[in-house]
């Protein structure tokens, strides 16, 4: 588990996190998402201990990571797959991340051989392909075998195959009980990994919740209806549902479709068009951030929920 | 766990799985044999053949020592990898400690070498000289170079944890060693004094290989005696290794 409140860090003039309470459970894939320079790598830094907050507090399983005694068998993390030197070999990069730590170099194959990466274990990093390197960095998220793993936009610049084997490998994580908590610009494919969400706009919180809910308290929910019989459509409507019409187009809330179309058939309104709006996800999630910029002091109560 | 012993075997695993590490090494240990033996063979009356003269080239391997030691450090901050050990170890302190043990412990043996190196290769050269290891102050020219080196090794640690970039640190220590410390002599009157004060000039002293320089540069008397030098060399050099450790730790990673 990991909890953070009322974390704020600041560089200099710019407020990066300001006041961020959130909460990622164990057990659970907790999608953390914002646009990019909404202070969702500084939240990673500030997890990690590896930035110090200006104020709140952060605790990973209860603790703060610093006091942590060996932290990657707590926290596995990849914040950045080029943290590595490239003139290294795969194994040896391993090798000694898990030598601070006491893991011994049994667990370097074995992590090797989860991330595919066995057969180029010797091979300079410097070789290896993106996908190779996120890989890489996955590998030494694992090698403390932990209960709580960050990933900081795992899936850029991979292949779909390679997408569909993190987002495979992240629900498998979660299934055994542990905290995974990964980071994405992208909300398609969150959505199609994240059972729980942490929305951050310009460094505060604007979402957290259950990715189901945030889908359906956010997709915009009408009926786009054409006909040329607007008058009879009209009646028939009135009373019934709110509704805003244009040109013949009727986009009616509060009634789905199968309700709109007899009611329309009883007033012998001829259908054109019958077709339920189900906002796209990516556009709601722009209007939440959008939203956060334009009132960037007030998440919403709901929302902090 | 992060004890003193797995976080000396991580930075051991660091610093051998590159192959900055033995380009360094060879070179180190290369540059100064091959001006030895071209000295040795070569140089008139003006460089007599004394023991403390067969380490007159052991500043270019102290040099490269410098440089390894900047690039196994600073290095860190250029890949990340400093990231990933502070994650390993959030006290950070510990980590660097072990850095400067290794990369000391590097610097102690490649400075055994070149110095012993540098003396049998001279013998070699003129077999007639009389350079018998006999005085105390023969030894400590061939084996003080070991401490030299060590303490060589903690700046360069300490000079890339201040800087923490490699083209940074590397610039200020090559133009330190190559150019300040030799400039800095010709400053009409103080610099002169100066230069006596200066640390690799005080390691130089301290093995007994300044003696070059001394003549022609007409430097006054010395105001420490070799093992005052080593003390000031060593001084600065922690000096750096302490601020270093200060800085980073405290700062955001």
């Amino acid at each position: 588990m990991i909890e953070a409140n009322a974390l704020t860090k600041r560089y200099g003039a710019t407020t990066a996190v300001s006041e961020l309470t959130f909460t990622a459970r164990s057990g659970r894939v907790t999608g953390f998402l914002g646009p990019n320079g909404a202070g969702k790598s500084t939240t990673m830094r500030l997890i990690l201990g590896l930035d110090r907050p200006d104020a709140g507090t952060v605790l990973v399983d209860g603790v703060p990571y610093r006091q942590l005694k060996d932290p990657l068998r707590t926290v596995g993390a990849m914040l950045d797959a080029t943290w590595r030197h490239p003139g290294r070999s795969g194994r040896d990069h391993l090798r000694w991340l898990a030598a601070t730590n006491g893991i011994p170099d049994k667990r370097v194959e074995e992590v090797l051989a989860l991330v595919g990466l066995t057969s180029v274990g010797n091979t300079r990093v410097l070789q290896y392909s993106l996908g190779m390197q996120q890989r890489l960095g996955i590998a030494a998220a694992m090698l403390g075998d932990p209960r709580v793993l960050l990933f900081d936009e795992p899936v850029n610049g991979l292949d779909p195959e390679g997408m569909a084997w993190i987002r495979q490998l992240l629900h498998s994580l979660a299934a055994e009980g542990r905290t995974v908590f990964v980071s994405s610009h992208l909300l398609p494919e969150m959505a199609q990994t994240a059972q729980d969400l942490v929305v951050i706009g310009r460094g505060r919180l604007i979402y957290q919740g259950t990715m189901a809910d945030f889908v359906a308290r956010t997709s915009e929910h009408g009926v786009r209806v054409r006909t040329p019989h607007t008058d009879q459509l009209r009646t028939a409507l009135a009373g019934q549902a709110e509704f805003t019409e244009a040109d013949g187009v009727f986009v009616v809330s509060g009634l789905d479709s199968d309700r709109i179309g007899q009611l329309a058939f009883d007033a012998g309104a001829t259908l054109h068009e019958l077709s339920p709006i189900t906002g796209s996800l990516e556009q709601a999630y722009l209007d939440l951030t959008r939203d956060a910029v334009e009132f960037p002091a007030a998440p919403s109560p709901e929302a902090a929920q | 766990m992060t004890t003193p012993t797995n976080l000396l075997r991580a930075e051991r695993i660091k610093l051998f799985s590159t192959r900055a590490l033995w380009w360094c090494l060879a070179i180190a240990l290369v540059a100064p044999l091959a001006f030895t033996a071209l000295f040795f063979a070569l140089a008139g009356p003006e460089i007599p053949p004394t023991v403390g003269n067969t380490q007159l080239a052991s500043g270019n391997g102290r040099t490269v020592l410098l440089v390894l030691a900047v690039l196994a450090t600073a290095s860190e901050f250029n890949w990340g990898t400093m990231r990933l050990t502070f994650q390993a170890v959030p006290s950070r302190v510990p980590a660097l400690l072990a850095k400067v043990v290794v990369v000391g412990a590097v610097g102690t043996v490649l400075g055994l070498v070149v110095g012993f190196g540098s003396w049998g290769l001279a013998a070699l050269v003129q077999p007639d000289a009389d350079l018998a290891l006999q005085s105390a102050a023969d030894w400590r020219s061939v084996l003080g170079q070991s401490l030299v080196f060590l303490f060589t090794a903690v700046a360069g640690v300490g000079v890339a944890l201040l800087l923490r970039s490699v083209a940074f640190a590397l610039t200020v220590v090559l133009v330190w060693t190559q150019v300040l410390e030799g400039v800095l002599v010709f400053i009409p009157g103080v610099g002169r004094h100066i230069y006596q004060w200066m640390p690799f000039h005080a390691a130089d002293e301290f093995v007994g290989a300044a003696g070059f320089a001394t003549g022609p540069l007409q430097l006054p008397s010395a105001p420490l005696g070799p093992w005052g030098y080593l003390g000031y060399f060593a001084a600065i050099t922690v000096a750096l290794f302490v601020a270093g450790v200060l800085v980073t730790a405290r700062r955001d990673a």
